[in-house]
């Protein structure tokens, strides 16, 4: 039996979340086969996949699939995973896994579940996932019974570790269909944002307690020497102070980093919803009877404006020490 | 132009979910349900290109018991211009997918707006599978929207940026904040849309190999560890970061 992963990718590198479903793929106690499709001219970096746990390492470099197209990839993956017989079939519940998944769920009349951000078990032959519902407020368990079964893994479940070596990169021919090209990706505009929301290890947000967008400075700054990425309250986005891209939370972003650090944030539900499954949180706020405290492993009760300066600077010193 | 609009009725987000029958279904008692966030964004937009297309028409369709009317009237009034609604309980993506792409092969569409996810079961995953059910394209977490003709160029959110996507029409895409501004109902609207068509249908059989076996709620977290700033700001930072970096091991 073999599982088979998809690896995310952008630019000719393999993306975070590639090594993600990979490490995720090893749950199950099977022959893991990872498949990368477009332009990765750097095999080494394939043949790398091996050491986080892949047996074999597929590559489809046709033209036309260099640049994305959900339909596409799904008709390609859901082809490989009948010639190959891999029942089981990951991918990342990123931008990229996570909008092939359910294609090819369809194409395979397959179990699917998107955005599981637990490990899977095989119980008595059942194939047994979960995932939390209701934005965060409850946990839900499925069963997939599919001759096929489909999967998609929140990004930043679970940490790639190297437990193999290098193994062959085999490149596989496919053919493409037309039909499934009627909606590709034109062009990419970046934000100014050096690490993305929703792969980020550490994130720090600011909210409507930092009374103004010039004073966003402090959490940048905070951010800056954590390596971390930068987010936003709904309020601090409806109000302008901050685009979009950076809402975490419900109409925003679903985030799930190893911290998040909420400065100024009340923790309305909305944006619990978004951020409640970070691994740690910690809370600065004046106020102590804040809901975010109820969520928060950590914090400081106190005014940002004193407290974030005094912590950029004490991390600094921290991380110089420990370098 | 033939635009649905697929709407989901999700608990309201300040709602604390219990569950009964042994953890695997949604307790209803005094559940207030709303139209799913998204959704609302998928409406706004959808009445903005009806009204800028002469002739076109907005069908909302919902996968629903007969609770749901409420909600469907809401759509109807913010400017949708018919509803159907599904009879059936929405069992999981792939059922609601299904049922949907079984009526609007009957009624034909050129344009389905979806919610780039509902706020119950948060899947992101209903309109790529009505797509894949007809065979049309799907662009997922759209943020901005142009259609001409019969080719819409979108803006979707990806990690650290926005991808733009061109497709051509039919198709489904799944909506997001940005797209356009929600509608608030007016009186005029709530009056107009009692009169509004509102069909009933029975589902279609549909089996899934997907089954929920059970809820649980999150285990309570334990109290944190908070340390006041007032009268010495320094010292509340040192013992947060020897907390992180010796209990957390996050820095």
């Amino acid at each position: 039996m073999s599982v088979l992963v998809y690896l995310d990718s952008a630019n000719g590198a393999l993306k975070k979340t590639a090594y993600e479903a990979v490490a995720y793929a090893t749950h199950f106690g099977q022959e893991v086969i990872a498949l990368a499709i477009g332009n990765i001219e750097d095999k080494q970096i394939l043949s790398n996949v091996g050491k986080y746990g892949a047996q074999k390492v597929y590559h489809i470099s046709e033209e036309k699939l260099k640049t994305f197209a959900n339909a596409a990839y799904a008709s390609v993956i859901a082809q490989v995973a009948k010639d190959l017989g891999t029942k089981i079939i990951v991918f990342s519940a990123s931008s990229i896994g996570g909008v092939i998944a359910p294609r090819v769920a369809a194409k395979l009349n397959a179990g699917l579940l998107s955005d599981t951000n637990v490990l899977p078990k095989i119980e008595n032959g059942q194939l047994i996932v979960g995932k939390t519902v209701f934005s965060g407020k409850a946990n839900a368990t499925f069963s997939l019974t599919g001759e096929f079964n489909v999967i998609s893994v929140r990004p930043n479940t679970v940490k790639p570790s190297e437990v193999g070596s290098p193994v062959n990169v085999e490149s596989i021919n496919v053919s493409t269909q037309e039909s499934d090209f009627r909606a590709i990706a034109e062009a990419i505009l970046k934000t100014s944002d050096k690490i993305s929301l929703t792969e980020a290890d550490i994130i720090v947000s600011g909210g409507r307690g930092l009374k103004g967008p010039e004073n966003f400075y402090l959490i940048e700054e905070l951010a800056e020497v954590l390596g971390a990425a930068v987010g936003a309250s709904r309020a601090a986005v409806d109000a302008g102070w901050r685009p979009h891209s950076q809402q975490v939370g419900q109409t925003g972003k679903t985030v799930s980093p190893t911290m998040y650090i909420a400065v100024g944030i009340s923790g309305a539900i909305q944006h619990l919803a978004g951020m409640g499954t970070s691994k740690v949180i910690v809370a600065i706020n004046k106020d102590p009877e804040a809901p975010i405290f109820k969520v928060a492993d950590y914090g400081i009760i106190g005014d940002a404006f004193e407290v974030v300066p005094a912590l950029t600077n004490a991390l600094k010193a921290y991380k110089q020490k420990i370098s | 132009m033939k635009i649905i609009v697929c709407v989901s009725c999700v608990p309201d987000t300040t709602t604390k979910p219990t569950f009964i029958e042994n953890n695997t279904k949604l307790n209803e008692q005094g559940v207030q349900f709303i139209v799913n966030p998204y959704d609302e964004y998928s409406l706004a937009r959808a009445v903005a290109l009806r009204d800028a297309t002469p002739g076109s028409k907005i069908t909302v369709i919902t996968v629903g018991e007969a609770n749901t009317e409420q909600n469907i009237r809401k759509a109807l009034a913010v400017g949708a211009d018919e509803a159907i609604r599904i009879n059936a309980k929405p069992i999981n993506a792939q059922y609601v997918a299904k049922q949907i792409a079984h009526v609007v092969k009957e009624i034909g569409f050129d344009i389905i707006f979806t919610g780039k996810e509902s706020t119950d079961y948060n899947g992101g995953i209903t309109g790529n599978l009505i797509a894949a059910e007809l065979d049309i394209p799907y662009t997922h977490s759209v943020t901005s929207l142009e259609v001409s003709g019969t080719e819409a160029k979108m803006e979707r959110e990806i990690e650290g940026g926005k991808e733009v996507v061109r497709a051509s029409l039919p198709m489904v895409l799944g909506s997001q904040k940005g797209i356009a501004e929600p509608i608030i109902p007016n009186m005029m609207g709530i009056a107009k849309a009692r009169t509004k068509p509102l069909t009933v249908r029975e589902p279609i059989p549909v089996e899934t190999p997907t089954q929920l076996i059970i809820h649980e709620l999150p285990k309570p977290k334990g109290a944190g560890k908070f340390f006041k700033a007032d009268g010495n700001v320094q010292e509340a930072v040192n013992q947060l970061i020897e907390a992180l970096s010796k209990e957390a091991k996050t820095i």
